[in-house]
């Protein structure tokens, strides 16, 4: 699943788009030494391929209802580690364009969590060490769905992460889970499923594309278990960093996910400790005082000017924030129709 | 959306992008840019806020009208990658019920509050990157990527991956179609079917790319793609990105919406 | 005027899979001719034509393009002698817009931008298709998408056209179009189609390749219109000549 725009906070946008363009920088790198010339415009085609392939629904057995392809890891397996990467980011890309799927910030986040992951986590350190160099069907099929599995789970979950760091959404961490990862996994047995049949087929139709592709992609370990755990710590040190320094201006967005991560899920419990969190965010923040939001237990005290008494309602200055937004908007729509006039009246 | 749908929207977007009014003329590397500082602003706002929202919607109007995108066709593409963010956002009016103000006599809850804020987040964030690419080809978003520091390996094939969207779009479509037609209401999409289909496809696709090889060797290409034409940036879309960059500073850290707001309350008293 | 010479000795050519395509080629091409190349379905054809560029080499024999002989080395050099227009014009325009297609080839040669330039709007004039010059590749009709590829060819100036089936995906006035263009080409010019009346129409000269092999090479008005022998290689007479 996409992470979207609308639930993502600056922090962890910035910091995940960091991320995938180091990622990509590293990619472009490696697969810069040793390209054969045809792997530019093998990979731009397998992109458009994958893009079209993720448009066809298939029925997922048992359920009737449909899923997609993601295709991280049947990449990976074709083109290698780096190459897979590349390819995925642009899928990812022209995604986030065409279709809006998730948004640009949100893009970052969805290219390491469809990207990062199968190509530089899953496919190194499950698939290929599992599956070695055989060529038994049997046994690319059970690696496979164990492979996409992984790789799915660590994505939804990333998701999941991601949302939580981002304060947003009220959904409590075990919840989310409870969503997410099931889901997933049902996705993620049937495409494992599918990127065996295709392996196995190609290998069956055509055994000579495997190994040419094999053939040409840069020669040696492509990833070092080392360095990518190094890597992984060091993103993991400054995030912490990133996210510390943060809630240190904003205690509020990380005390409450750890709140709601230890809460036990029932609503009475949530109300107290978030009650308690949301008085702190009150005081430590400039935004809500203005806008003069009662808080249940009314301890606040607004020291703006005091309105006078609008017929019928008993709000605070939040009366203010809706005339003025009605009036802005409405300030906008007709902007808006007078340019579509006059554009036409030139015409 | 079936497949076709998706087809023929991605077909009309992408038309829509090499239209020729003022904004589709900006410099790519401007609006790419201001897309991203509009974005991170947006997303910049507390999970309660809503008002201050209000003068954002500015900027996709602009685009609208201006670019001369049709309004209707952008909606509805909001519409249908909506899901998600609501489905995850409808969570926090059930589960934040705390009393956030009092309109007309019903209270109503944070938890509302926060989602609505969501909800126009949303819109905000998904309709200016639809914008993005309506008033910008593809070509020129990847352009202005490279000039913007993106390793010329991954845009490049990013470029192949776009001049070969819709050719393998089609393909998949006339596959697809032939499946369907030999379904008798079966429908035949049983993943059998469709693990043969993409393993053919995938076959076609890696002969297609190995015939574009031989076309790139036969017009003397010997491992470098040839030099990107370059852009400049020209006064205007300076401009363009000075203005956007002091209206989205104005609008996060000013309340104008209240400001507003309390002039019109002040008057009608 | 030996650089438009194409000449075929004795190749012989065989596909990684085990599957003969040439069985021993021999043919000479000189200055100017316009020779058209007809066969059956799998008769070799294209085979041939991928061997005028280098993307194939011959198992055995020579292949003489001008005064260099076809080598791996010499293969790069060939290129700018030979322009070969494929079937597909997907798989050969392949750039962002036409102009960069059109382009491709003059950057490769290392030429200066002003002289791209120029390159490009002249082939593209030569094939009525200036107006497209800025235009994406996919909002093109088949038949300008063909227009443009022959126009990303002639761009490069080759001394050599070489092309495999031209016309398959034409509309008649296309086609007509394209049959006007080739007769205004001066140089040597290799069509390999199975629309024998373009033939008839563009080539003075027509070889006829069976299983790998030149089965008949002569003036087209006379093998064109031997019936016998193109129905042992499972062709037939041209249309314009079957009213007779």
């Amino acid at each position: 699943m996409h992470m979207a725009d609308a639930l993502l906070s600056p922090a962890v946008g910035t910091t995940l788009w960091a991320g995938s363009v180091a990622a990509g920088g590293y990619a472009s790198m490696k697969l810069k030494e040793r390209i054969d010339d045809r792997t530019i415009p093998l990979m731009g085609v397998l992109g458009a391929f994958i893009f079209a392939v993720q448009m066809v629904n298939f029925t997922i057995p048992g359920t009737g209802s449909s899923g997609h392809l993601g295709g991280g890891m049947i990449l990976a397996i074709l083109l290698g580690s780096h190459a897979a990467f590349l390819v995925m980011a642009s899928v990812l890309t022209v995604q986030a364009l065409f279709f809006a799927d998730g948004g640009l910030l949100a893009l970052g986040c969805n290219i390491w969590n469809l990207g990062v992951t199968p190509c530089y986590l899953v496919y190194p350190f499950i698939y290929k060490s599992m599956v070695g160099g055989s060529k038994n069907p049997g046994r690319i099929l059970v690696v496979s769905i164990v492979s996409v599995v992984a790789a799915l789970q660590l994505g939804a979950f990333s998701v999941v992460m991601e949302t939580l760091l981002s304060g947003k959404s009220e959904l409590p961490f075990s919840a989310f889970v409870l969503m997410m990862q099931p889901i997933h996994l049902a996705i993620g047995i049937v495409e494992g499923f599918v990127t065996a049949g295709v392996i196995n087929y190609v290998r069956s139709a055509r055994p000579e594309i495997l190994e040419s592709m094999a053939a040409s992609r840069p020669i040696g370990r492509e990833v070092s278990l080392k360095k990518v755990l190094a890597t992984f710590a060091l993103l993991a040190v400054i995030t912490g960093g990133v996210l510390s320094w943060f809630a240190s201006t904003h205690p509020d967005g990380l005390e409450w996910s750890i709140e709601k991560v230890t809460g036990k899920g029932e609503l009475p419990q949530h109300e107290n400790g978030v009650a308690a969190v949301f008085k702190g965010f009150q005081e430590k923040t400039a935004f809500l005082p203005d806008y003069g939001f009662k808080p249940a237990e009314n301890e606040l005290k607004k020291e703006k000017e005091a309105p006078p008494p609008w017929p019928g309602i008993e709000a605070g200055t939040s009366v203010a924030g809706i005339i003025g937004a009605a009036i802005v908007l409405g300030m906008i729509v007709l902007i808006g129709m007078g340019i579509r006039v006059v554009g036409r009246r030139q015409i | 959306m079936t497949f076709d749908e998706k087809y023929f929207d991605i077909g009309r977007l992408d038309r829509l992008s090499y239209g020729e009014t003022f904004v589709h003329r900006l410099d790519p590397r401007a609006k790419v840019i201001g897309t991203m500082l509009f974005l991170l602003t947006v997303v910049s706002f507390s999970k309660y806020e809503i008002a201050a929202l209000a003068p954002f919607f500015l900027y996709p109007m602009l685009l609208v009208t201006v670019g001369e995108i049709p309004v209707r066709f952008i909606i509805k593409k909001m519409i249908v990658v909506s899901p998600f963010a609501i489905f995850i956002g409808i969570f926090n009016p059930i589960l934040d019920t705390r009393t956030a103000a009092v309109i007309l006599g019903v209270s109503v809850s944070a938890g509302w509050v926060s989602f609505l804020s969501i909800l126009l987040k949303f819109t905000l964030t998904i309709s200016v990157a639809l914008l993005l690419i309506a008033t910008t080809s593809f070509s020129g978003v990847c352009h202005a990527l490279r000039r913007l520091g993106f390793p010329a390996l991954f845009v490049s094939q990013l470029l192949f991956l776009y001049r070969y969207l819709f050719v393998l779009m089609e393909e998949t479509m006339r596959i697809i179609r032939a499946r369907d037609m030999r379904s008798f209401g079966k429908r035949g999409t049983g993943l059998r079917v469709f693990v043969r289909l993409i393993g053919i496809l995938f076959l076609r696709t890696v002969d297609r790319a190995e015939r574009i090889y031989y076309a790139m060797l036969s017009r003397g290409f010997a491992g470098d793609m040839p030099a990107l034409k370059r852009s400049r940036m020209v006064l205007r879309d300076l401009a363009y990105l000075s203005v956007m960059i002091a209206c989205l500073w104005v609008f996060r850290f000013f309340p104008i919406t209240e400001g507003i707001g309390r002039r019109v309350q002040e008057l009608l008293r | 005027m030996s650089h438009h010479i194409v000449e075929f000795k004795d190749v012989f050519f065989r596909y990684p899979d085990g599957t003969q395509a040439l069985g021993g080629i021999n043919f000479r091409i000189t200055h100017g001719e316009s020779v058209g190349v007809v066969g059956a379905n799998g008769a070799g054809k294209s085979t041939l034509l991928q061997h005028m560029n280098g993307y194939l080499m011959p198992a055995s024999g020579t292949v003489t393009i001008g005064d260099l002989r076809l080598t791996k080395r010499t293969r790069q050099e060939i290129r700018r002698k030979v322009g070969i227009v494929f079937q597909n014009p997907d798989d050969q325009l392949f750039m962002p817009t036409v102009f960069d297609d059109v382009a491709f080839g003059p950057l490769n040669l290392g030429m200066d931008e002003a002289s791209v330039r120029e390159r490009v709007n002249k082939a593209l004039c030569m094939v009525n298709s200036l107006a497209l010059r800025d235009k994406p590749p996919h909002h093109l009709s088949c038949g300008q998408k063909s227009a443009v590829a022959i126009a990303a060819v002639m761009a490069m100036e080759p001394d050599i056209l070489a092309m495999d089936e031209p016309a398959a995906n034409l509309d008649p006035k296309s086609r007509r179009s394209l049959i006007t263009l080739l007769k205004t080409f001066k140089h040597s010019k290799i069509i390999a189609s199975h629309d024998l009346d373009l033939i008839l129409d563009v080539c003075g000269r027509c070889i006829v390749i069976g299983d790998g092999v030149v089965v008949a090479d002569g003036p087209s008005s006379e093998i064109l219109s031997d019936r016998a022998l193109l129905e042992e290689n499972s062709l037939e007479l041209p249309l314009s000549l079957q009213r007779r």
